[in-house]
This record gives structure tokens, sequence and C-alpha cells, in this order.
């Protein structure tokens, strides 16, 4: 059961052949079993799990009409609040904090009977691309565990990729949802800015983060997609729109006659040549099932990478400044008549990691009198030469697309000490938050020189975001008759399963 | 090549209020050199009359109405001070003086 | 080296102000949230995820706090912004949750206006305008209590208590440009300018302008230049200014200090200093080590502000009178003298009582029970005259009672208790209490006769030409009327009985 899609476990609750509780026990044993191993899991809520199914259970017997991912388990991303369950970010400083309060994310999963299991692991404040980051040890790639699962939401990608969920949650703001799904086989998508609610989200770079979905399958995905977004009144960069309709665009997935533009700037130099191989094999695929392949020029996003490693620590470094042991959270040094100011400087000393602090200083640096304009100034412009490439790409294609990240899983440790390598693997994804616009990664096949996983992105103008599931699950359904089955069947099998 | 000495890795170490040892400070300070040379390529295109883009989606005037909801009891308000003393969080001695 | 006198400081030296208020609106509801803004409440018990900057939470500006500002912006003659957004001032502090204030920076909703204002100068009444910068939106902070050490005050302090219930109200900041040519006056100016502002304000009902409960506070930029010379001085900053009188108390200090530093040869620090309501003096504050540096940027959880036209256009046609122009309009309208007048403003009773004349009332009667008995009572009872439950409405209905001879002024003062005693409106006052004027000659006559008969002795002098003594006559036909006769018929009545017609 573990196996199937959250689609057909939906059918087979609505069939009566399993229940929630049923269903959502057998996810906590997988987690019990294997997670030991993939540390995907911050915290695993049992209780408060097993009582959402088995209200959602009741409701169902009572006969009322309960919405589509209804006792569908799901792991959620440690950076978003949920109401009396530890909430940390991936952070030391916020150990053991609970919030008194639901994100606006929360509230809809809850709403629409998705059982909560727990929540996973990332790099601190989604500061990162290998979980590596996170203060309470990395994440493992299931496909290899001496690997990333890419990141920040390594916990949730890697939660979906090794069965012990079939949904889950990540949070995007330069790629930290799509990078992780490439990575680890599975299919992630980044909503356009404001289509899901910030409120709740832990804030890395306010401009840039935006939670989205997790699953298997391009379908999942979309029911995922479509409980968790709509205009929200507690953010005020929430848009008021209706959702677009993508559970009817992954349903009805065909590309004949879409224009299907490829960025010259993000594939060739600097992607593994097993990476290109796929993505090269992909766009055959589409072409094949009548697809227009266009080229098309962004020359600006060669400036991407370096305006956003300064607007998202710059904006960083004042969301964080709340961190302060004055209210919640770590407090460390408070003795001996020490001062607020120094106790202020111990704490977040003792409780944010390297990362966070370089990215703080970076961004403290940018936005200082006599350097904002150089910096954040002129990141803030190439953002807007960004948003008009794509104006032109999109002028003369439906959808845009490239490899999700010039790699495949990297091994643990071999960046996490050289963070321009590590942010490099960010290339792809991020022109797509600096413009606010869509994106989607889904498994492209497996790198030949080392049979891990290949994403393959497409991207699409915002509140579009059905153009992605319309060309995603097209791609998806050729490419799982070439293969005869998923992609994750492949994967080695995990001790315990 | 650009770079920040240690004095000034300390001086925004002190904005920022992270305490940092001499090791933090000069391996901050070695990395930066690297870090703000790929950064500062944002100064290599000429952006004389291009706007800024602060948001990525073109809202405004985005407001509520002048209602009262419920609050926080005191209690959940504080439920997670690190120290607490007559429904007020209790802060170490503040220093200098109030904006 | 003794002080300088504040002569010898004029004679030398000219000062520039530069005066940066800031109000509290009086919404309901926070800057950024939901919370109420009740003054007083118990601790935290008025904050939220939002203003507790908890982490997630999000901020979503009030409405009604963007149109206050916009009234504020248009009645001190200030351009409306086509674009205006928030940006966040960045530094460190406890009673601040997100350590970073939303503010406004170089993009403020008003700019450039100006305020006028009079003082009597040696040369009589003489006008000084001051320009005003700008007016933005910002949010207040939480408040903190220092414990240990020996005064309650920061330093010296164990620790701190912090309660953010304040934290998010909403601040309109109004700054001035520099204020050059003032002189001597320089402390009165500034003193007037605040003066004004808080009537704008009020006349607005934006604020409480309550400056006690600091829902209005202002902050003295002063320097001094040599007389004749275009060069700036050095400025200080004083804070804590919490009263009209502090203000000018606060300008006269910082001068003399200033003026003993630069007659010493020594230089003036530009900082922030802290004005003492005891002393009447100013203390520096903390010296930093290093300049504050603000990162502002704009603050990308909210969206630009850019109000329409129209919406501008509706709001201007809403301003109620200036002040001033108020002030004069209604002493030539009503023809109050001088002293009258101020002590009107004085009493706060302006608003009342033009009310009260609004709904038909003579102006000279309005004033005088507002400003006469209503006054005493609420001194007595030690409350705002706004306070008491007697509404304009029931004093034009009082004056209407006694104008049409149903009350007299005795009667109307019991009418009044009554009112105010929460028994209702004046008539149902005199109806329950039984309270009217005899005006039946017949039962008056009957009186008249019953007392005449009583005190016969007297009633003879009476009739003798012996005037004086009707007074207690009269006081008796009173007493047996149970004070409800007109005085002057009984006076009328019993002359013509005992054969005295006037
Ligand atoms: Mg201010
Ligand atoms: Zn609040």
């Amino acid at each position: 059961m573990i196996h199937k899609s959250a689609a057909e476990m939906a059918k087979a609750l609505t069939n009566g052949e399993t229940s929630s509780v049923e269903l959502t026990q057998l996810h906590l044993d997988r987690i019990a079993a294997v997670d030991g191993d993939v540390k995907a899991f911050l915290h695993v809520d049992t209780q408060g799990a097993l009582d959402q199914a088995r209200s959602v259970d009741e409701r169902r017997k009572s006969g009322e009409k309960l919405s589509p991912l209804a006792g569908i388990p799901l792991a959620l991303k440690d950076v978003l609040a949920q109401k009396d369950v530890p909430t940390t970010a991936g952070s030391k400083i916020l150990q053991g904090w609970l919030p008194p309060y639901d994100s606006t994310v929360v509230s809809k999963l809850k709403d629409a009977g998705i059982v909560i299991m727990g929540k996973t692991n990332m790099d601190e404040f989604a500061m990162g691309s290998s979980t590596e980051n996170s203060g309470y040890g990395p994440t493992f790639n299931p496909w290899d565990l001496t690997r990333t699962p890419g990141g920040s939401s390594g916990g949730s990608a890697a939660a979906v990729s090794s069965f012990e969920a079939p949904l889950a949650i990540g949070s995007d703001t330069g790629g930290s949802i799509r990078q992780p799904a490439a990575l680890t086989g599975i299919v992630g998508v980044r909503p356009t800015y404001g289509a899901v609610s910030r409120f709740g989200l832990i804030a890395y770079s306010s401009s840039l983060d935006q939670a989205g979905p997790f699953g298997r399958t391009v379908l999942d995905t979309a029911l995922l997609h479509e409980a968790m977004a709509g205009h929200d009144p507690k953010d005020a960069t929430s848009i008021n729109a209706p959702v677009p309709a993508v559970v009817h665009a992954a349903k009805s997935g065909d590309v004949k006659g879409m224009k299907i533009g490829v960025i010259k700037q993000l594939q060739g130099e600097g992607y593994q040549k097993g990476v290109q191989a796929r993505f090269d094999e992909s766009l055959q695929v589409l072409a094949s099932l009548g697809a227009e392949i266009v080229e098309v020029d962004c020359p600006s996003f060669e400036y991407a990478l370096a305006a956003y490693y300064l607007i998202a620590p710059s904006e960083c470094s004042s969301n964080l400044a709340r961190f302060d042991a004055m209210r919640y959270g770590l407090r460390v040094g408070d003795k001996d008549g020490a001062s607020a100011e120094a106790v202020m400087s111990a704490t977040r000393d003792a409780g944010f990691g390297r990362e966070v602090k370089r990215r703080i200083i970076l961004g403290t640096y940018a936005l200082s009198s006599g350097y904002y304009d150089a910096y954040y100034g002129s990141a803030q412009k190439i953002r807007t030469l960004i948003i008009e490439d794509y104006a032109k790409a999109f002028a003369k294609a439906d959808v845009l697309v490239s490899p999700t990240a010039p790699t495949t899983a990297y091994k643990i440790g071999e960046k996490v000490d050289d963070p321009m390598a590590m942010y490099l693997g960010d290339v792809a994804t991020i022109p797509v938050n600096l413009a606010g616009i869509c994106g989607m990664s889904l498994p492209a096949g497996l790198a030949d020189e080392d049979n891990l996983p290949v994403g393959f992105q497409i991207m699409a103008p915002a509140m579009q975001d059905q153009r992605l599931y319309q060309a995603g699950a097209a791609l998806e359904a050729a490419l799982l008759t070439k293969w005869g089955a998923p992609i994750l069947s492949q994967a080695p099998a995990l001790k315990g399963a | 090549m650009s770079s920040l000495s240690r004095d000034d890795v300390a001086k925004l170490a002190g904005l920022a209020r992270i305490e940092m040892t001499e090791a933090e400070l000069l391996e901050l300070s070695s990395q930066f050199g690297l870090i703000l040379d790929a950064v500062a390529r944002v100064q290599e295109m000429d952006l004389s009359g291009v706007k800024a883009t602060s948001h990525p989606q073109p809202l405004e005037n985005i407001a509520r109405a002048d209602e009262v909801l419920p609050s926080l009891s005191p209690e959940a308000a504080l439920s997670a001070a690190p120290a607490q003393e007559d429904s007020r969080f209790r802060v170490p001695q503040i220093l200098g003086e109030a904006e | 080296m003794a002080l300088p006198t504040y002569d010898e400081v004029i004679a030398k030296w000219d000062p520039v102000l530069g005066l940066e208020v800031h109000v509290e609106l009086n919404t309901k509801s926070k800057m950024f949230c939901s919370c109420a803004t009740e003054f007083g409440a118990a601790p935290n018990t008025q904050t939220c995820p939002v203003c507790l900057a908890l982490p997630g939470a999000l901020p979503v500006v009030n409405k009604k706090a963007i149109e206050s500002t916009i009234l504020i912006g248009l009645a001190l003659n200030c351009k409306i912004a086509p674009y205006s957004r928030f940006a966040r001032k960045n530094y460190f502090y406890p009673d601040m949750p997100k350590n970073f204030q939303i503010s406004q920076y170089d993009e403020p909703i008003c700019f450039d206006g100006y305020v006028d204002v009079e003082i009597e100068t040696d040369e009589g009444l003489k006008q000084f305008r001051i320009e005003v910068e700008r007016v933005h939106m910002e949010e207040d902070t939480g408040k903190s209590l220092h414990v240990g050490g020996a005064t309650g005050r920061i330093h010296g302090a164990d620790y701190s208590l912090l309660d953010y219930n304040r934290a998010g109200i909403p601040l309109v900041e109004i700054v001035t440009k520099i204020v050059p040519g003032t002189g001597k006056y320089a402390p009165e100016v500034a003193k007037a300018y605040v003066a004004e502002l808080r009537d704008i304000l009020r006349g607005l009902k934006v604020s409480d302008v309550k400056m006690e409960q600091g829902s209005l506070r202002c902050d003295a930029n002063v320097s001094l230049k040599p007389i004749g010379s275009d060069v700036l001085g050095t400025r200080s900053e004083t804070k804590n200014v919490n009263s009209l009188r502090s203000v000018e108390r606060a300008i006269r200090g910082e001068m003399i200090r200033h003026a003993e530093l630069l007659n010493e040869g020594k230089k003036v620090k530009q900082e922030t200093r802290h004005f003492q309501e005891d002393t009447g003096l100013t203390r520096s504050g903390r010296s930093k080590e290093q300049a504050e540096d603000y990162r502002y940027f704009p603050d990308p959880d909210l969206v630009p502000v850019t109000p329409a036209t129209i919406w501008i256009e509706e709001l201007r046609a809403t301003l109620p009178e200036r002040p001033s122009l108020r002030r004069k309009r209604i002493k030539e309208e009503w023809n109050v003298p001088d002293k009258e007048m101020a002590a009107m403003i004085n009493a706060d009773v302006l608003d009342i009582v033009e009310a009260t004349v609004l709904l038909g009332a003579d102006p000279t009667k309005a004033r005088t029970w507002w400003l006469g008995e209503i006054s005493r009572i609420a001194n007595d009872q030690n409350i705002a005259i706004t306070d008491l439950a007697i509404t304009p409405k029931d004093v034009a209905e009082l004056v209407a009672l006694v104008a049409s001879g149903e009350l007299t002024d005795k009667l109307a003062r019991q009418v009044v208790e009554g009112v105010i005693a929460g028994e209702g409106t004046p008539s149902e006052v005199v109806a329950q209490r039984g309270i009217k004027v005899v005006n039946d000659d017949g039962a008056l006559m009957a009186a008249i006769e019953k007392v005449c008969a009583e005190q016969a002795e007297t009633a003879e002098k009476v009739r003798g030409g012996h005037l004086p003594a009707a007074g207690a006559l009269i006081g008796a036909v009173m007493k047996e009327t149970k004070g409800q006769a007109d005085a002057a018929r009984v006076r009328e009545l019993l002359l013509g009985h005992l054969g005295q017609a006037n």
C-alpha cells in the first residue's frame, strides 16, 4: 500500500479498502523502520497523526463529503508553524519551541483532513542545498545513504522518495523544493509567488520564499498543490485570485501544439554529462508528443546567482533578527549581571550555524550604508532584467525548460566547506524565485555515470501553474511507458524494508 | 578582488548581534573575498535607467479593516518565554536607552 | 564659569529648531495586526504572533491608519505621495519584538507641508511658519519596566520586564524642516507648534493626543549658531518631552547648555539626550561605540501604498475647520470677551459648547452652563467634563426650558444634578422629580393669603409701605410652594395683594 500513489490511496480510502488509521500506521511503521538511516524527520507526531486519522475515518463513516486527500498522511517541512508541535526551522535557536498558532498552510491541510505525521529536516532556516546545514544533523539520500538528498527541503524529499510519506510539503526560496525533488527522483513544485500563503512559514527571504508540494507523481503533487494554495488575507503578498486548475491539467496532460522554450543559458557547460543527456532525451520525448521546441535567450540569467546571494542574505539578516533570546527560543549566557545585548549576542552565536551566520553577515554588509546601492540596489535591478528576460521568453513559448540541477546528488561533506561550490548548484532554479514565477521538477531518468536521478525543470508564468502540470503529466506518462515502471522502483531497497 | 578585513567582519557581527571568536572572524573574513567577488558581478552590467524590483508581484494597497480580533491569552503569549515575571517577559538588564 | 543667563545666550547665539512629533493613532486595532489598542490593559493581553514577532508571522497594514495619516498630512498642508512604501529600520532593542521597526524611509506618505502658529512677542502678536518635511507611518514599541536599582530607571536596573501591549500600535511621525529665525522666541514657538498640532489632531479625531499618556510625544532638536552666521551648529536631540511646558523648558535648557559649551570653546556632541521632568535638565543617553546603521530597505512583507486621487479628495472634503480659524470665528460669532474665550479653551469646553449652540441654545447661556455649574461638578468629581453623563443635547434642552419659563435657574441646577446622576434627560428629570414652576396664580394667591394670615404683623408692615419686610413673606410663600414658584411672580402678586403695586 505505501508504494501506491496518494491518488490511489485516496481511492482505497473512498472504497473502504483501507482506513486512514491503517494507512497512517503503515507509514509510521515505515518511518520507524527506515528513518534511522534516512533521518528525514526531526519530529514524528505519532499520537497527533493517529488522532487526526481517526477523526477523518469517523467523518467518512458518518457519510460526510470529504476533500480528495482526506485521510492521506503527509510530511511537513519544519519551516511551517504547527500549533503545539515542535517547530524549529532546523535551528538550535528554536529547539523545543511550540508555536501557539497554526500557519495558514497547516490550517488548510487540517481542513482538508490531511494527516500531518511530523516535521522534516531541513537546512537551518532553509539556507542551504544539501540539508547538511541542519542544526540536528544531515538527512541521507535514500538512493545512496552516503549522498545528500539536496536541500533545503531534503527531509521532505527523502521522506517521499523512501516511502515514509506519499506527500510532503517543502519551501523553495532558491530551488529548495525542485532541487531535492531532482536529487531524490520525485516531483516537486514551487508555486507562483503569492499563490500559497506565507503566514506561519518561518521567513528566510520574504520576497523569494514560497511553500509547495512534493509527490511521487504529477497528479499527487497537483492534488496537494490545490489543497494548500489560495488567497490569505493574513499575508499581504498573497494573490487574490482563484487557484489555477492544476488537478485538471495533471489529469489531461497534453503537449500537442505546446511551445516549449529551451533556455540557452541553462544547459551545456557546467552540467554533468548524464544530466544533460537525460534532459535532451526528455526534450525529444516532448517533441515526439507534438510539442514545438524553440530556443530562448535569457542573457541576464548569468547574474541571477549573484543577485540572489545579495537579496536573500539581506532579507534574512533582518528576518532573523527576531531570534534574540528575549521572548522565545534559546537563551545563553544569562548570568552574572550579563546585559540583554550580551545575552542576545551569545545566544545568536550559540544558536545559529555557520551558514546562517555567513548569510546574516553578508546581508548586513549588503544593506549597510554606503554599500546599499552597489549591492542590494543593483541586485534589485538585475531582478528587473530577469523578469524582462522571462517576459520575452514567454512571448515565444508556453513553458520554459532546463535541467533542474547541474549535477546529481553529491556526497555528504563534499561541498559543505566550499560555499561557492554549493551556491552554484542553484544556478538553474534561482531565476524562477527572482521573477516570482512557478516551476516544477520531475524525474527524467538516471544519469548513466552514477545511476542517480536527474530532474527536468519546467517553468511557467505567474499564476499559470497549470501549464507545469499539463506538460509535466504528458512527459511523465511518456517516460513511464518508456521505462515500464516508476523511476523509484530502481532505487536500492532500504534496510528494514 | 574584494575583501573584508577582520575588523570589518567584527563591526558587522556587532551590528548583527552575533558574538564571534577571533577564529570565526578570521575565517569569515578570508571566505568573504570569494563570495564578494561573486556577488559583485551584479555591478558588471550597465544598470542605469533600470528600475529596482523588490516585489515579484505587482500588488498595491493591500490593507485590512480596522477590526479587533481575539489576541493570544497572556499564558499562550508567554508560553515560550525563557523567563517571565508578573505576566511580563523577563529579560536581562538593558544597557542603552531606546531609540 | 557660571551658566549663562537666557538673555546672555540670545544676545550672542541664534537657535535653530527641528521637531519630531510621534502621535499614537486611536485606531481600534494595531498597525499590522488585529490586537486591541486599549490603554492600560493587563500586561501582554493584547498580543498575538504578529506583534510578538513569533517566527512565521506576517504584518498586514490597517487601512484606517493609512486614512488617518493622510488626514493628518492634509491638515498640515502636505502633499500626498501617489506612491509610498514601508521600510524596515533595523536595530536591536528588547522592546521591539522583530528587532526592526516597520517605518517609512525615503518614500513617506505625506511631505512638504506647514503649520502657522501665533505667539505674543514684544511687538505684539506675531505669526511663525513651521515647515513640515514629512509625515510618515510606523509602529510603536513595547513597554519596559526596570526592576532593581534605586530609581526604577534603566541605569542600575538588575533586569527588565516587558509588556508588548503597546508594540505595534500605529504611530505617525511628523518631522519639521529646520526652523530658523525664531530668535529668543524659540521655546515659545516650539510650544505653540506642539499645541497647535495637538489641537489639529484632536479636531481630526485621529488620536487621543494625551501627552501624559504618551499618545503625543515630542523630540526636540536644538542647535546654536552665532548671530548672523549661515553655518549650522551641532544639534542635540532631546527625547521624553512629555508636556507642553516641558517642550519650552527643554529647549530653553538646551540653548543654555549649548551656549555654555560653545562659550568655553568646547564642542556640542551630536547625541540623544533625555529630558528629566524633575530637574528640567537633559541627561546624555549612553553614547554608542559606533553610529547606528539602520540598514533601511523596503519591507518585502508589505506592498506599496498608492492612494487614489479620488480617495484623497474625499478625505480632504471631511477635514474640519483649522483650530486657529475656528477659534477666531467663534469668538466673533458669539461675541465672547477675551477672558471668557481663554477660559473656554483652558477648560477644553469649546467643542461641547459649540455642539450645544448648534442644537439651538443661546451661546452665552450654553457657555455659562458648561463653564459654570457643569465644570464645577466635573471638578468636584475630578473627572473630565466630557465624561459626565450630560450631553450638549441635555444642556440645549435645559436652556430652552428656562427660556420658556418652565424652569427657573435655581430649579435648572437641580435638573443638571439629576441628569448627571443618570436620571435621564432634563424633561425626564423634571417629570420624575416633580419639579415645576408654580405659575397658577390661583394656587399662589391661596399660599399668599395663608402666609399673610399667619404673619399678619409683617403683612401689616408691608401694607404700611415698609417694602423690605416683603422678603420674609416671599420666602415663606416659596417654602409653601416647595420652591417651585417663580419668585418674581410671587413678589408681584404679594405686593398687589397688600396694596403696594410696583
Ligand atoms: Mg520614527
Ligand atoms: Zn497583535
